[in-house]
Parts: structure tokens; sequence; C-alpha cells
């Protein structure tokens, strides 16, 4: 499948720029939004008062739904969506191919089989968090135990035991559905699965922002050597590249990223396969522009989505939910699109 | 710029047996700016030498030095930036434009956490020029014509700077306009002193500028040397198959041609 090039209206470090003032206003906008609505020059003096010495015109409440509720809400969706969008662009460009996810080597399946078990088990959101965690980032390592074949790791291989991992971890997961107690656990085990940001706190989130930022960090510093591994591992060797370090590296980053995100976070499909798209229909395909504007993308809209996520309907609907109906038709489009292009 | 090649007793094989290898004990050695052409039947190797060579793959055994300086030794990095090797072919998953792809090939130089400088970009476009592909600098991988893209291949190897330039089948899938163009720089570029060695399909493209030819055939190299010498009729038939007459034509051209002489009743067709 090709893509057409990219936009030629601005370059990419302008389009980067136009959608950091994006990013930042659907933030805003998220903060002012939810069952009460916060004017919005009040919800600014909320947010700058720890910094600023403000005279306070608003409820304790007030203060507490947008600084307690809604802003570490909106950090983890800015966290989880640039993560999941970030990891998919580089998935994509090591398997050289624009259909893969960041789910693709099985790190979701371990991850929701990990927090199904610890929801079982122990109820306990540090619990879930830490053994959905390290089960996504275990499912990884045994796909890439098994590609392993003459000390290399070719992509199909890695594909392959990627689908195979992730389905035997899905089977594992619907026996402790199964066997969960149907009034209680059951629920709370299909409803982490489906995704939402609801239980997240700021203690959550600082031990996990490091992983996350350290993670995309270093796709960040290593993303122009993504073009190379894109043309093929034969090719990138040809020209100096030692590409099983190389693609370690890049694995092993994003593989930990999007264990991050899917412990706080739980299942949250298609942004990490459809973002990186649009990023590539505006930016094109160097992945020097093409991961960070995936990321800045990615961040506002899973935070966009989450807002409605919690405003639609006077219960929140589970945020997977909305990501799958929003993105297949999106993804339809950008399919039809790019196909009538080339 | 020097370029000596020595090649000697390279062997390999995809498993460690013996009855499996590729090819064994391939030696030869080039000259700077020599051209060595490589000949042999479909599946004998010569993209696997190729490789070899170039240490895309890694070689059983015996060494390959460039001007004295063995290769078992270096960083792949390192070799990158002594020996260039253009592909057969490429296919990319994602419309690069063909500045993009060009400005690859100075990957070996550009560190690790770092994307290409303004200098890599100004090698990029120099060798694009030098290639005459200058006009496609913005043009997507994917409305490409196979010549254009054995071309941005060939610009995408001069910008590591080589002294050495491997080619496998650059003529494969050409019209004939084409085939001859790209012959035409792989000439020009050896005057330049880059040491070139070229897999090839066509006996003729020995004829027209090799100053070595090699036949790959049975696991080793069955002949090489020069292409006047070497490229026989006897040769040709134990090489192929089938019977080709080598005939030298004046005129100007002053060169060696090979032509395929066909079975008498296969030679019309089906109709009388």
């Amino acid at each position: 499948m090709h893509i057409q090039g990219r936009s030629n209206r601005f370059s990419p470090e302008t389009w980067i720029r136009i959608f950091m003032v994006v990013l930042v206003l659907v933030v805003l906008a998220s903060l002012c939004l939810g069952r009460v609505t916060i004017p919005f020059l009040q919800t600014l003096k909320i947010l700058f008062s720890p910094v600023l010495s403000l005279e306070p015109d608003w409820s304790e409440t007030t203060y507490s739904v947008v600084m307690d509720v809604r802003l570490p809400r909106i950090l983890a969706g800015l966290l989880v969506g640039a993560a999941l969008s970030i990891s998919g662009a580089s998935f994509q460009g090591v398997f050289q191919n624009p259909l893969v996810s960041p789910h693709i080597l099985g790190v979701a399946a371990g991850a929701g089989f990990g927090a199904a078990l610890a929801i079982l088990f122990f109820d306990n959101i540090w619990m879930i968090h830490l053994i959905s965690f390290l089960f996504g980032l275990a499912s990884v390592a045994m796909t890439y135990a098994l590609s392993r074949v003459y000390k290399m790791t070719p992509v199909l291989m890695l594909v392959l035991s990627g689908i195979v991992v992730g389905s035997l971890f899905s089977a594992l997961t619907s026996l402790l559905k199964y066997m969960a107690d149907p009034m209680n656990k059951m629920p709370a085990i299909v409803f982490w699965l489906l995704g939402s940001l609801n239980h997240v706190s700021f203690k959550n989130l600082l031990i996990t922002l490091p992983i996350f930022l350290a993670c995309m960090a270093v796709l960040l510093l290593v993303r122009w050597r993504i073009n190379l591994l894109s043309m093929g591992e034969e090719d990138a060797r040809s020209l100096g590249i030692n590409t099983e370090a190389l693609k370690a590296v890049i694995i092993l980053s994003a593989t930990i990223a999007t264990a991050s995100a899917v412990c706080i976070s739980g299942i949250i499909g298609w942004i990490g396969i459809m973002i990186p798209h649009i990023g590539r229909l505006i930016v094109g395909p160097d992945h020097k522009y093409l991961l960070p504007i995936s990321m800045v993308i990615g961040a506002a809209y899973l935070v966009a989505v989450d807002t409605i996520a919690r405003t639609a309907l006077t219960t929140e609907i589970p945020i997977g939910i909305l990501t799958a109906v929003f993105g297949a038709p999106v993804f339809a489009f950008l399919l039809r699109k790019s196909q009538k292009a080339s | 710029m020097a370029g000596r090649v020595d090649i000697r007793d390279l062997s390999f094989g995809y498993t460690d047996k013996k009855e499996d290898s590729i090819f064994s004990d391939i030696h030869f050695s080039l000259e700077p700016g020599e051209v060595f052409c490589l000949l042999g039947p479909n599946g004998s190797g010569k993209s696997t030498l190729l490789k070899c060579i170039s240490r895309v793959l890694t070689p059983a055994s015996g060494s390959v030095a460039i001007d004295g300086e063995n290769l078992n030794a270096m960083s792949p990095a390192k070799i990158a930036g002594k020996l260039g090797y253009v592909p057969q072919s490429l296919v990319s998953a994602f419309p690069f434009t063909v500045e993009e792809i060009v400005v690859m090939g100075r990957a070996s130089r550009i560190s690790m956490i770092s994307s290409p400088s303004k200098q890599d970009r100004g090698k990029a476009l120099e060798s694009m020029e030098k290639i005459g592909i200058g006009h496609l600098a913005r043009r997507p991988c994917n409305r490409l014509s196979g010549g254009e893209w054995q071309l941005v291949l060939i610009a995408r190897a001069l910008t590591q700077s080589p002294r050495i330039l491997l080619l496998d089948e650059p003529t494969s899938h050409l019209d004939l306009g084409n085939q001859v163009k790209i012959l035409e720089k792989v000439g020009s570029l050896s005057r330049d002193g880059i040491t070139i060695i070229m897999a090839s399909h066509f006996p003729d493209h020995a004829f027209l500028h090799a100053d070595q030819v090699g036949i790959l055939k049975n696991r080793s190299m069955a002949v090489s040397g020069k292409p006047d010498q070497v490229l026989t009729e006897e040769v040709l038939f134990s090489t192929y198959g089938i019977h080709i007459r080598v005939i030298e034509v004046l005129d100007g051209i002053n060169r060696k041609i090979c032509v395929p002489v066909l079975k008498k009743n296969e030679s019309r067709g089906e109709n009388p």
C-alpha cells in the first residue's frame, strides 16, 4: 500500500508548532468542560494559583475539580495518547508496514491478562498497574524469544510470534473472566479491558511519568535512524548500521512506553495505528518529523476523546469504545484518500 | 584515492555443513578503478557473493581487504565508508522522497542520536547532480520508474564516498536505453577511480567495459581474467547451456558481442 507524500502548505516544523497550539487549546477546553462547566478565565487562574499569588474567587470544590480530578486525568491522557502514537509510528517504521499497531507484539494482550489477574486476586490499583505492566513486558519478551532464529530476529517472525503470544494471553484472559465472580469481579475486568482514564491519580502518574518520558526521549533521539530500518534490515546493514542493536533499542522503548500506557489506561485501540497515518499525510514519512507530530496529535486526540467520554452521557463511556467508533471510519477514510492519491 | 581489492579464499553457506555451501575459495584482486564483471547462471550465488564482500552477510571463512586493510577487523560503519553496495532493487513501504533516500547513504557518518546535517544534505545533492537526477529530488519514491530507482540507489551509494562500488545486476528490468545509461555511469565512475564489482546476466556487459570477468558456477569461480581471453564460445556454452557465437564488430565499435544461436526447429515458433 502506498500513501501520498506530505502536504506542502507549511514546513514540517511549522506544522508541529501549529499542532502544539491545538494541543494547548484542547487541554484548556478539557479543563473547563465536564459535569460542571467552569468559566475559562477562572480555570486559568486556578491552574496558575500554585505559582502566582492570586486572590481566590472560586470555591474549594471548583478548585478540587480542576486540580485534583480533571488535571491528573488530562495529564494521563496526554501521556497515554503521546506514548501510543509515538510507539505506533516507531513500530510501523521498524516493521516496514503502515498497518501495524503498537499492540502487534502482544503487549496489550499480556497487560490485559496481568490486569485481570490482579483484579481477581488483589483488587488494589497499584497491584493492577504493576502486574499488568510486568505481563505486558513478559509477553513481548516471549514474542522476542520465540522469533529468534540463527541469532537474528526477522521482522516476519516477530509479527507471527506476536500473534501467537497475543492469542494465548487473550485466551487466558477469557478464562479468568469465565472464572471471575459475575456480580463483582467480572464487570471490573471487562470495564478495565475497555479502557478508561478514570482511576488515574497524581500518585500513579508520578511513578509512570519517568518511564514514559525516558522511553519517548530514546525514540525521539534515534528517530532518524528508523528511516533506515524502514527500508529493510538488509539494506540498513549495507549502509553500516548495526540493525539488531538498533531494532532492540526501538522495540524495547516502544514496548515499555506501550505497556506503561496500557497499565494505567487499559486497552485503548486505534490511536497507535491511526495517528501516525494522519501525521504522514501532514509531514510526510520522514520519522524525524513523523515521531514528534504523532506525539502531539496523539496527545491532543486522546484528551479530546476522553473529554467526550466523560461529558457526552450521564455515565462515563469507556474510552476504548469511543476511539474504535471514531477510529474505524476515520481510518477507512484515510485509506480511501491515500489510494486515490497514488 | 586508492581502492585496491584483495579477496582471499572467501566461502559462504547458510549452515556450517560443507555440502550446503553456496560457494567456496573465491579469490581475485582488483587494481584501483578496475571494473570486475561477475557472470553466472541464475542461482549460482552472484548476489550472495556481493553481499559477502559488502558484509551484509558474514562469510564463513576467507577475507576481503581494501588497500590492505582486512574488513574482518572493521566495524560495519567503517566498512560502509569505504564500500558502497547497490542492491538489485528496493521497495519502500513509505513514500520517502528521493533526497530523503539518497541522504540515507550518509548514515555511517551520522551519530546514533542525530539526523543529517547541512553538509550531509549538500553531499546528497552533489551525488544526485553527478548521477543526473537532481530534478527528481522532491519526487516520492513510489513514483519512480525502474531506471530512476537504480540511479537513486547509485547516487545513495556515492554519498558514502566509497572506494569500491558493488552493483547487483544494475540493469535488470531496464529497457535497452536505460541499461546503456546505467553502464555509461558505471564506466564514468570507474574512470573517476572507483573500483567496481558488478554482477550481470549479460556477457556483453563484460565486453563493454570490464577489465576482468569472473564466472561463478558450481560453487566456485570457474574462470576469471580478461574478458577477451575468458569469454570464449566453449566457456559460454558450459555456463549457460546454449550455443553463443562471439563475434568481433569493427566499424568504429571494435568490440566483441555475443549472439545466441537458436536450435533450428525452435527458431520459427509454431507457425510454418
